[in-house]
């Protein structure tokens, strides 16, 4: 395997304010991957961007970037990454296109307006280019401060929470962005804590909570573990006690005796829900509604810990 | 070195000061005027002479470094808050570009337009008094040292201030009175003792007198000393400055 373009190793962030953001993290990323982190809020995903960015320095530990170490060599390190941030920070008074510019010079590169404009056009705002920031959609600030990243044409592009208040049909664009960069080798690692939105796009994911990365893998190998499924069944008359009957079936009662929950695991070949459904009918337990969802991330969070305790 | 870089913050900074064109330049020119009419007209026909200088005269030296202190201060402070305040300096914090680098392109620019500034009061003021410039070289480096290094402290003040009224805050409190109190209208050599001592604490007398010293080849204090003490304080801002990037103080976690 080749060298990681991006390699972390032992970095960990106590605050001022004495909360342990991040604990002892390890991380490779390879160039050329789509790299999902995944995890709830504050489950220190921008806290790891951030340093790994320069924004925020790290209690311990130390970071390597193309080769280059970012504490020691910044100037080589950052230039080349790219951070797209979560909060719509933007230059309210400058235009589209002068930010671009502003962004592409402060990070060392001289003015060449073919590249912006491509990178203008690519994200639809090349007619917007003369216009005011603070005269645009929410939407579009974010599509600015992608275009800024971008302008100075980065190696590994950093999304932090891209898809975070942002509509369906912008959320296809930048699923359709993604690609587009991996495709021109753009390494890209993105946060979210939309199981879906790793599943879409990420090849790998790697799972944060509470300041420690529990388990990296390839998506397919994580959504196989992580694909828990619930079925609630509303049942006419509220049950104190499951019958032993159902004991083959992993079942919990909720909302007050009036739900039975079924937890299976949806890429198993048998689900178990029809002979759960033909046992109830035996038993003469009578149901009016059959609701089924994916497990929470929360869900899949504490399995996890709990699976790190063990 | 990351000319770009530089260059980029430089121009950013530039520009905003031409977005706001009227306030930036016109603002001052304007109450420099009004002191004219008041200290130079109203006044002035009452005091005559100090030091056997018309006063209208006297009073330019004190009128333009009193501009050149709290525009140098606001135009760095305002360069470097607003992007903390609006959440954009992670841009800034996240470039290739090393703190000198970054503090060059803000102060280079809040001390240019202090420069522009200082010529055009000195031209506005040519209009009402004569001005005679014995000294134009020893002029042109105060200008410059005081642009540079009250743009410094305006940096610092803007890392260090926490809403808009800190921002204010040392301008209004501290800058505007140790000007009125450093001879800007007077010279300080007319005070009685303890006054005159007192005085020789505010380093708002030494600019001054310095400055002064340049037009009318006379000073309350030795034009070396001014140098001197200017020269310091530029030395103190910068000392903390980088004391500020090596800590991360008010800009990283």
């Amino acid at each position: 395997m080749s060298e990681p373009i991006l390699s972390v190793r032992g970095v960990s962030k106590t605050y001022a304010s004495g909360v342990h953001a991040l604990h002892a993290v390890d991380l490779d990323i390879n160039k050329g991957e789509i790299f999902a982190l995944l995890g709830p809020n504050g489950a220190g995903k921008t806290t790891l961007i951030s340093i790994i960015c320069g924004i925020v320095t790290p209690s311990t530990g130390t970071i390597t970037v193309g080769g280059f170490d970012a504490i020691g060599q910044p100037k080589r390190a950052r230039r080349q990454i790219g951070l797209v941030p979560q909060e719509l920070a933007t230059d309210m008074f400058e235009t589209v296109e002068s930010t671009c510019r502003f962004s592409r010079g402060l990070f060392g590169h001289p003015q060449k307006s073919g590249h912006i404009d491509e990178v203008l056009k690519d994200l639809s705002l090349y007619e917007k280019r003369k216009a005011k920031i603070m005269e645009l959609s929410g939407g579009m600030k974010r599509r600015v401060l992608i275009a800024k990243a971008l302008a100075h044409e980065p190696d590994i592009l950093f999304l932090d929470e891209p898809t975070a208040g942002v509509d369906v049909e912008l959320r296809r664009d930048m699923w359709k962005l993604v690609h587009r960069l991996r495709e021109k080798g753009t390494t890209i690692i993105l946060t979210t804590h939309y199981i879906e939105e790793a599943e879409e796009m990420a090849d790998r994911v790697g799972v944060i909570s509470g300041g420690k990365l529990l388990v990296v893998d390839e998506k397919a190998a994580l959504m196989k573990k992580l694909g828990k499924r619930e079925l609630d069944i509303a049942l006419n008359e509220a049950m104190d006690t499951i019958p032993g009957e159902l004991g083959d079936w992993d079942l919990s009662l909720e909302n007050e005796g009036k739900t039975l929950r079924y937890v299976f695991d949806a890429q198993a070949e048998r689900t178990g829900i029809p002979s759960l459904l033909r046992k109830l009918a035996d038993l003469n337990i009578g149901f009016k509604d059959l609701e089924t969802s994916k497990s929470s991330l929360e869900d899949i969070f504490v399995d996890l810990v709990k699976e790190g305790g063990k | 070195m990351n000319v770009h870089g530089i260059l980029a913050i430089y121009k950013f900074e530039m520009a905003r000061a031409l977005r706001t064109l009227w306030q930036s330049l016109v603002t001052p020119v304007i109450t420099t005027s009004l002191y004219f009419v008041v200290f130079g007209g109203a006044l002035g026909s009452q005091i005559k002479e100090v030091d056997g200088i018309a006063y209208g005269s006297f009073i330019v030296p004190g009128l333009i470094m009193m501009s050149l202190l709290t525009q140098s201060i606001s135009n760095a402070s305002i360069g470097i808050y607003f992007p903390k305040f609006t959440g954009t300096i992670f841009e800034l914090l996240s470039a290739p570009i090393s703190s000198m680098e970054m503090v060059i392109g803000f102060v280079g620019a809040a001390a240019t337009k202090s420069v522009v500034l200082g010529l055009i009061i000195l031209a506005t003021a040519a209009l009402f008094v004569p001005i005679p410039i014995h000294h134009p070289f020893a002029m042109v480096a105060f200008l410059l040292l005081t642009s540079i290094t009250f743009s410094l402290f305006g940096f610092i003040i803007g890392v260090w201030a926490k809403g808009f009224e800190q921002l204010n805050f040392v301008p209004a409190l501290l800058i505007t009175p140790l000007t009125f109190l450093g001879g800007a209208f007077y010279s300080i050599s007319k005070l009685p003792d303890p006054w005159r001592t007192f005085s020789l604490f505010n380093p708002v007398v030494y600019l001054v007198s310095g400055f002064r010293w340049s037009f009318f080849d006379k000073g309350d204090v030795p034009v070396g000393i001014s140098l001197a003490a200017t020269g310091g304080f530029m030395l103190l801002c910068l000392v903390t400055i980088a004391w500020i990037f090596r800590t991360g103080y008010r800009l990283k976690n």
